[in-house]
C-alpha cells in the first residue's frame, strides 16, 4: 500500500526507467533472442510494475501516473506474453511434403464440400444451357464465350495456321493477368468464408455453373475434343486451386459455425485453431495458379494443327495423374503431426 | 460500437488487468485514406521503373506491372504490420496500431490473414462491410480482425509522471501528511482528491472551499476501521470544509 505517494515515486522511478529502456529494447530488436539473465530480470521488473500498478489503483487519483504504468504493463504484457513463433525458418520443402498434404487432409470435410458445391454447381449449368438454349446468353457472360463453339474452334485453327511465330501473342502479359485474376478470386472465395461459408458456396457455385454451362455448349455442338484439348492441361490444376480456396473459405465459415465440435470452444479459439491450415490451403491455391495461369497461356491457347489435341490431353490427363498421386501419398506420414 | 472511447479491458495472467483504447472506424478510416496515398505513390514509382525496361521488353515489363501491382497493392499491409508490429505508415500518422485480441504481439499468421480477409471487408466499395463491422463490433472489429482475432488500439504513450511537479514544496501541506493524504484518497472520488492535493502551496484555503463546494454540508468523519468500503458514496460521512479535514488530523 503507497503511504507516501512522492516516495513512492522517487523509489520506483528508476525501476520504471529500467524497465521501460528493457522492453524498448525487446521491441526495437523483435527478431533477436534475449539473453536469459535479460529475460529474468525483465519478467522480475515487470512483475514489480504490475504490482505498483495495483497499488497506484488502490491509491485512487492520480490517472497520469496509472496510465503510465498501464501502458508499461501493457507493452511488456505484449512482449512477455506473446505467442512467440518457432524460431525454424519456413521450409517450402516441408511444407510441401507435410504440411500441405496435412491440411488437405485435416479439413477435408470442408473440401468435399466445396467440390460438392462446385459439382453441383457445374451440373446445373450444363442441365440449364441444355434444357433452355435460349438461356445461353445469360449462362455464358462473356463475349469469347458467346460464340457458338463450331465457329471458335474454326477461328481458333486458322490463327494458329496463319501465325508464324510464337512472339505476336503476349504470352508472358496474359499468363500474369490470368494469376492475378484468378488469386483475386481466390481471395474472394476466401474471405467470403467470413459470410458463415454463403459467400464462398456462392462464388463456388456460380464458377462451376459457368464451367457446366460451356462444357455442355462444347460437347452438344460435338467439339469435345477441342473443349478437353482447350480446358485440361490449365483447368486439371485451375480448378482444384478454387477447389482449395473453397475449402479455406468453408473452414473458416464452419469455424464461425462451430461445426464439429461437441463442446463448442469460444470463437476466437475456434477461429485460431483453423488459421494455420486456412493460410496453408489458400497458399497451395495461390502456388498452383502460378502454374495453372503459365500453361494457359502458353498451352492451352495453341490447338491443332500445331499442337495435336491428344498431346494437350495428354498433358492434362499427366497433370491429374500428379496433383491425384500427390494429394493421396504425399504427406500421409505428417497426417496427424500438423494440428490446428 | 457503444460508448463514445470504447475500451479494451486485459487481465493479465498475473491478475493485474489494464485496459487498451480502441480506435474508431473514422481513425481507421483516415488511417486507410493515408495507406491508398502511400500505395498509389509507390505504384507510381514502381510504374515509372517498369517504365525504363517496356522498350527493352514489352511484354515481360507488362507481366512484371500486373504482377507488381497486385503484390504491392496486398503486401503493403502485411509487410509493414509485420515489420512494424502492427503498423502502416496510416496507422503510424493517426497513432493506431493492431494488436492481438488479447494483447500479445502479433503473429505473422494473425497478420497476414486479417489482410487477406480484407476482400471481404472491402465490399461493396470503400470498406463499407468492415466499417459497418467496426461500428456494430464491440470491440471495433472489422471481419478480418474477427478472423485474425486482432483489434486496432490508439497508441497510448504517456510520459513519466514530472516527480518534480508532484514534489511536497510544489503543494500544499496535505503531500507532507501521508496519513491524511491516504484518507483523503480512500473518502474523495478521486478527482476531488487530485484537486486538493496539487492545489499549490498557499491556496490551501482554495483547495478547502472547492471542498466546501463540492460537499457543502459538514458531516462527521468516521474511521475507516468502522466502514469497510471508504465512506464516498454511501453517505456515512463526508469531508465537507476545513474543519472536516482539521478533524481527520
Amino acid at each position: 500500500m503507497i503511504v507516501n505517494l512522492h516516495r513512492f515515486l522517487e523509489r520506483r522511478r528508476p525501476v520504471w526507467s529500467e524497465f521501460e529502456r528493457r522492453i524498448s529494447a525487446a521491441a526495437d530488436a523483435p527478431f533477436q533472442r534475449l539473453e536469459l539473465d535479460d529475460l529474468r530480470r525483465l519478467i522480475e521488473l515487470y512483475e514489480e510494475v504490475a504490482a505498483d500498478l495495483v497499488d497506484v489503483r488502490e491509491l485512487g487519483g492520480e490517472s497520469e501516473l496509472r496510465a503510465y504504468l498501464e501502458a508499461l504493463v501493457a507493452r511488456a504484457h505484449a512482449e512477455i506474453h506473446a505467442l512467440r513463433e518457432p524460431a525454424v525458418r519456413w521450409r517450402p520443402g516441408r511444407w510441401f511434403a507435410e504440411s500441405l498434404p496435412a491440411a488437405i487432409r485435416r479439413r477435408w470435410r470442408a473440401g468435399m464440400l466445396a467440390i460438392a458445391i462446385y459439382a453441383v454447381g457445374a451440373a446445373f449449368g450444363a442441365a440449364a444451357l441444355i434444357v433452355d438454349p435460349a438461356a445461353r446468353e445469360q449462362l455464358l457472360p462473356f463475349d469469347h464465350l458467346r460464340r457458338p463453339p463450331a465457329e471458335r474452334v474454326e477461328l481458333e485453327q486458322r490463327e494458329m495456321s496463319a501465325r508464324g511465330d510464337r512472339g505476336e501473342r503476349e504470352y508472358r502479359t496474359f499468363a500474369a493477368w490470368l494469376w492475378v485474376n484468378n488469386v483475386r478470386v481466390s481471395l474472394l472465395v476466401l474471405a467470403l468464408g467470413m459470410t458463415f461459408g454463403v459467400g464462398t458456396a456462392a462464388v463456388l457455385t456460380l464458377n462451376g455453373m459457368l464451367l457446366g454451362a460451356v462444357a455442355a455448349d462444347f460437347v452438344v455442338a460435338g467439339q469435345t475434343r477441342f473443349l478437353l484439348g482447350w480446358l485440361l492441361p490449365h483447368g486439371a490444376v485451375e480448378i482444384p486451386a478454387i477447389w482449395l480456396a473453397g475449402q479455406a473459405g468453408l473452414t473458416i465459415g464452419g469455424a464461425l459455425l462451430g461445426t464439429g465440435a461437441a463442446a463448442r470452444p469460444p470463437l476466437a479459439e475456434r477461429l485460431g485453431a483453423v488459421r494455420t491450415n486456412v493460410l496453408t490451403l489458400i497458399g497451395a491455391a495461390a502456388a498452383l495458379l502460378i502454374w495453372a495461369a503459365v500453361v494457359e497461356s502458353f498451352l492451352s491457347q495453341h490447338h491443332e494443327p500445331r499442337l495435336p489435341y491428344g498431346i494437350k490431353i495428354a498433358i492434362g490427363v499427366l497433370e491429374l495423374g500428379a496433383l491425384g498421386a500427390y494429394l493421396w501419398r504425399v504427406g500421409r506420414a505428417g497426417r496427424e503431426a500438423t494440428s490446428g | 460500437m457503444n460508448g463514445a472511447a470504447p475500451r479494451l479491458e486485459i487481465r493479465t495472467p498475473e491478475g493485474v488487468t489494464f485496459a487498451l483504447p480502441l480506435a474508431g472506424p473514422v481513425s481507421r478510416m483516415l488511417a486507410w485514406l493515408v495507406d491508398l496515398a502511400a500505395i498509389t505513390a509507390i505504384l507510381v514509382l514502381f510504374d515509372r521503373l517498369i517504365a525504363l525496361i517496356r522498350p527493352l521488353a514489352p511484354d515481360t515489363a507488362a507481366a512484371v506491372r500486373f504482377i507488381g501491382i497486385f503484390v504491392l497493392s496486398a503486401g503493403y499491409g502485411i509487410a509493414l504490420e509485420w515489420r512494424w508490429r502492427g503498423e502502416t505508415i496510416g496507422k503510424r500518422v493517426l497513432r493506431i496500431r493492431v494488436v492481438d485480441r488479447r494483447g500479445l504481439r502479433l503473429s505473422r499468421e494473425q497478420v497476414v490473414l486479417r489482410n487477406l480477409l480484407r476482400a471481404v471487408d472491402q465490399l461493396p466499395l470503400f470498406h463499407l462491410v468492415g466499417g459497418a463491422a467496426v461500428w456494430l463490433s464491440p470491440v471495433a472489429q472489422r471481419l478480418g480482425d474477427i478472423g485474425a482475432n486482432t483489434v486496432v488500439v490508439r497508441v497510448a504513450d504517456p510520459a513519466v509522471p514530472d516527480l518534480d511537479r508532484l514534489a511536497p514544496e510544489q503543494f500544499n501541506s496535505l503531500r507532507e501528511r501521508p496519513d491524511l493524504e491516504a484518507r483523503l484518497r480512500r473518502w474523495l472520488p478521486p478527482a476531488a482528491a487530485v484537486v486538493a492535493l496539487r492545489a499549490p502551496r498557499g491556496t490551501d484555503a482554495r483547495a478547502h472551499t472547492h471542498f466546501a463546494g463540492w460537499a457543502p454540508t459538514h458531516q462527521s468523519v468516521r474511521s475507516p476501521r468502522n466502514s469497510s468500503r471508504g465512506p464516498y458514496g454511501t453517505g456515512e460521512a463526508r469531508i465537507g470544509s476545513p474543519i472536516g479535514i482539521r478533524e481527520m488530523t
